[in-house]
């Protein structure tokens, strides 16, 4: 019992003492905001990677891929069928991307993604990253007319608006096919015929074929002046301009691909993104055929959509297309046969079934010494870059933690002093006959409530701030001038942040376990003191 | 719960015997307050499981003394010089008895008392109590003697500066009792202190800490401390020593009554005549043994 008086009215008197676990309290605030934001973005990471890749994916080694998906699937289906909850091929091709903006060519390496529109929703979350509502509902590679999201739909309304946005789709196709009609109008008629090489509007006009274009074109888009931003928009122009014969870029529109968001778009300091190119912007991918040796192969290709995953890793570089369209512009297909390539068919299984024991099943039916496939869960794809996290998020922790263990030399340092400071009292206690364990108990749980203060304190404090990160972060970013959570670099609007349970108990365990260890010294010091040397201490 | 014998029968004794806190100044108190014979032997079960490290009476008491020391050796080493202290003491106390050691300073009265106190252990010779050896005891039993047998009082009074002076009062109990059996109890132990308190004239200082009290009060709450556990014996190291004339009488006084009232067994050390003039018997510790044995 007077343990636990005195050791109250000790912490009510020695404010001393609070202040040595002023370190252990913002020990265990930071702790518990790093690890939440760490898990945060790991956990956003992890659900889209995950609903990117699908749970499993069975891939050739050849870029070639293998014939016959379909005879590939039903063995599949053999093998693990009672686990699959559904399955669609994939080709998958390293491409080269142009597109105009601004009079200028850009050109961008991309990862050329044919897919299934039909079943890769069964699959992947692919059709829930797009930006047209009717596209999230089922993905089409057909231009809509109009209607993409003007504010991001996966963020909430502080999310500012995307003003381009309004008028993607075919109002904004049909604007462009005017302008160009009406661009290539003032150019023929500034500049007599056969003056120049090769007029810009004559150039465009050839590209109307509607598939398998030969190779060689791609310069062909090269100089065609196509100012995509809005200050022409308002212009009345000339309508109904056919700059080819076969082909109105007005009416019609090429094969559909959907670009990431990243490849087309940029972002300004306030948030405001600003898009180089929208949907019903025409395109040219390149790419390689299958034949040896390959050749390149290009052809033209109209944005329908944005594919916006926030993992900028994917937005940057994936580009979608129908399936079939790529097999034949690389020659995947034979048209005799009938029979096509794939690169991959990606698994995703039912819900509660182990992904591995999927992947060694399949391994081991199809290619035990792995030759020619390669069955990989989407863990394995991602790896490197989740152990990278894990690791970094470890280190941060024993740092972190390491300044809770310096606040524990604080505490003992203070302890020391306080038992010193106390000498005469502990021989007092000793003469009214409390035992050695009885005095040590006074330090140690005099030890443990600072622990207990502090870690609190600094549990509470942690979790308020994860709570208030956001407004935290915009408070910083006004104070400093500069915004700490740039949205520039970052894809999320908010920072992510997830407190786990556990995490935070280990947490304040820690910290209780490093107080009470560093007053053990004390206590037992205190235990040791001679009771006659104390109470003749003066 | 196996304390509550003890305690009812200790209540039903102050709602009885505690007089008045309201007493004329001057008027000695009286001090009635200690449990009539028998009380003793209802002893809690912990008690009695750390009493039984004390060893059994092997026969008589020696002497018939309540606490004896034979022959006792008490040196201090400064570096390699022994400085001796106590070279052969012999003392005995009687059941009842107010016994002063006088001598000068430095002479070893505050060793000796520490000794009987068993706050430390003699190079040689023994020490009894109520007919058995208590200088070579376990750590358990020396801490349950002090807490139950002996009240001690020092000259500097050493109360606890963080409690107030019915906390310090309590101080006993709560080192005895565990949380629990201490909050079931609180009530019967609160009224004993105060009661106790009262009794030494400090009922008007409950809530005081030490440093808001005088020399004298704070004499008396560690008094009042030392009784409050009921002990057999106890032992004050020169409990005048930093008080003047007047409020030093007022504390003998206080020990006196105990003394005559309570047949409670009293060794006082003092260097001081006149204090150790109002004890039953007197002896003089020098060269580090008892000199004369009664001067009176
Ligand atoms: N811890 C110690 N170390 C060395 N000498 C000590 C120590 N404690 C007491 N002494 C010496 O022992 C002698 C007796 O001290 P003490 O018992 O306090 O005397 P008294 O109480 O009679 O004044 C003194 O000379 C003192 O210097
Ligand atoms: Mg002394």
């Amino acid at each position: 019992m007077y343990k636990l008086l005195l050791c109250w009215r000790y912490l009510r008197t020695r404010y001393i003492a609070l202040a040595s676990i002023v370190s252990v309290m913002l020990g265990v605030a930071v702790m518990i905001i790093v690890n939440s934001v760490m898990q945060g973005f790991t956990s956003e990471m992890q659900n889209r990677i995950h609903g990117i890749i699908s749970d499993v994916v069975f891939e050739a080694k050849s870029l070639d891929g293998f014939p016959n998906a379909e005879w590939h699937e039903e063995r599949i289906r053999q093998v693990v069928g009672d686990q699959i909850a559904g399955m669609t091929p994939i080709v998958s091709v390293p491409a080269m991307l142009y597109y105009q903006w601004r009079n200028t060519t850009m050109a961008c390496q991309v990862q050329l993604v044919g897919i299934d529109e039909k079943t890769q929703s069964q699959v992947s979350d692919f059709s829930r990253y797009l930006q047209h509502a009717a596209n999230r509902q089922a993905a089409s590679f057909k231009l809509r007319d109009g209607g993409y999201d003007v504010r991001d739909h996966q963020a909430g309304p502080e999310a500012p608006e995307r003003v381009q946005m309004q008028d993607a789709g075919w109002p904004h196709r049909r604007k462009m096919a005017e302008l160009n009609a009406w661009q290539a109008r003032m150019d023929a008629a500034r500049r007599p015929a056969a003056s120049s090489p090769a007029p810009p509007a004559v150039a465009r006009s050839p590209l109307s074929q509607k598939s398998s274009a030969p190779a060689g074109k791609l310069g062909a888009g090269g100089s065609a002046p196509a100012p995509q931003v809005d200050p022409f928009a308002g212009h009345p122009v000339a309508a109904g301009s056919k700059a080819g014969s076969d082909f109105d870029p007005a009416k019609e529109q090429y094969t559909g691909v959907v670009l990431g968001i990243a490849m087309v778009s940029c972002r300004s300091s306030d948030g405001q993104e600003w898009f180089r190119a929208l949907p019903g912007d025409d395109v040219t991918l390149a790419t390689a055929t299958v034949a040896q040796p390959p050749k390149l192969t290009s052809d033209k290709f109209t944005i329908v959509d944005l594919y916006e995953s926030k993992m900028s890793e994917y937005d940057a570089n994936f580009v979608f297309m129908p399936i079939g369209k790529l097999q034949e512009l690389r020659c995947m297909y034979n048209p005799t046969t009938g029979v096509r390539n794939v690169n991959a068919i990606a698994i995703k299984v039912k819900p509660g079934v182990n992904i591995d024991e999927v992947r060694d099943k399949l391994q081991k039916a199809f290619d035990p010494d792995g030759y020619f496939y390669s069955v990989s869960t989407w863990r394995d794809k991602q790896g490197p870059l989740l152990a990278a996290v894990r690791m970094e998020t470890a280190i941060l922790n024993i740092l972190l933690f390491l300044i809770i263990a310096v606040a524990g030399f604080g505490i003992l340092a203070i302890f020391y002093m306080i038992v010193v400071e106390k000498t005469r009292d502990i021989g007092i206690l000793k003469s009214l006959g409390a035992s050695r364990s009885g005095v040590m108990g006074i330090f140690l749980s005099y030890g443990l409530s600072l622990g207990l203060v502090g870690s609190g304190v600094g549990l509470a404090a942690g979790l308020l701030f994860v709570r208030y990160i956001n407004q935290i972060a915009k408070l910083l970013g006004w104070i400093t001038g500069r915004p700490v959570f740039d949205p520039k670099i970052y894809y999320f609007y908010k920072i992510p942040a997830v407190v786990v349970p556990t995490t935070v108990a280990w947490i304040v365990a820690g910290a209780l376990c490093i107080a009470v260890a560093a007053s053990i010294l004390p206590a037992r010091r205190a235990a040791k003191l001679h009771p006659v040397e104390a109470l003749r201490y003066e | 719960m196996n304390k509550s014998p003890r305690y009812n029968n200790a209540n039903m004794f102050w709602s009885t015997g505690v007089p008045p806190a309201t007493e004329k100044a001057g008027e000695t108190p009286a001090l009635h307050w200690k449990p009539r014979e028998g009380d003793r032997s209802m002893v809690s079960a912990n008690a009695r499981s750390a009493r039984e490290l004390i060893p059994p009476k092997n026969g008589s008491v020696p002497g018939g003394y309540q606490i004896s020391t034979v022959d006792l050796y008490k040196s201090y080493r400064k570096g390699a010089v022994e400085v001796p202290v106590l070279c052969g003491l012999t003392l005995g106390v009687r059941q009842g008895e107010f016994l002063a050691v006088v001598g000068q300073s430095g002479s070893g009265k505050s060793t000796l008392l520490h000794l009987l106190g068993t706050l430390d252990a003699p190079d040689r010779g023994q020490i009894h109590y109520d007919g058995r050896r208590i200088d070579k005891l376990p750590a358990a039993a020396r801490d349950h003697l002090r807490n139950r047998q002996f009240g001690m009082i020092f000259q500097f009074y050493h109360l606890l500066p963080e409690l107030t002076t019915l906390e310090n009062v309590l101080a006993p109990l709560m080192i005895s009792h565990g949380v629990l059996s201490y909050l079931r109890h609180r009530g019967e132990h609160r009224a004993r202190a105060e009661a106790l308190l009262a009794t030494v004239g400090l009922g008007h200082r409950l809530k005081h800490r030490p440093r808001e009290l005088s020399g004298g009060e704070m004499q008396r709450a560690a008094i009042a401390r030392a009784l409050i556990a009921q002990p057999d014996l106890l032992l004050a190291d020169e409990p005048t020593g930093n008080l003047d004339q007047h409020t030093g009488q007022e504390i003998i006084k206080i020990l006196r009554t105990l003394n005559r009232q309570q047949n409670l067994t009293i060794v006082m050390v003092t260097h001081d005549r006149a204090i150790a003039d109002q004890a039953d018997r007197m002896v003089r510790l020098a060269n580090g043994r008892i000199e004369a044995r009664d001067e009176r």
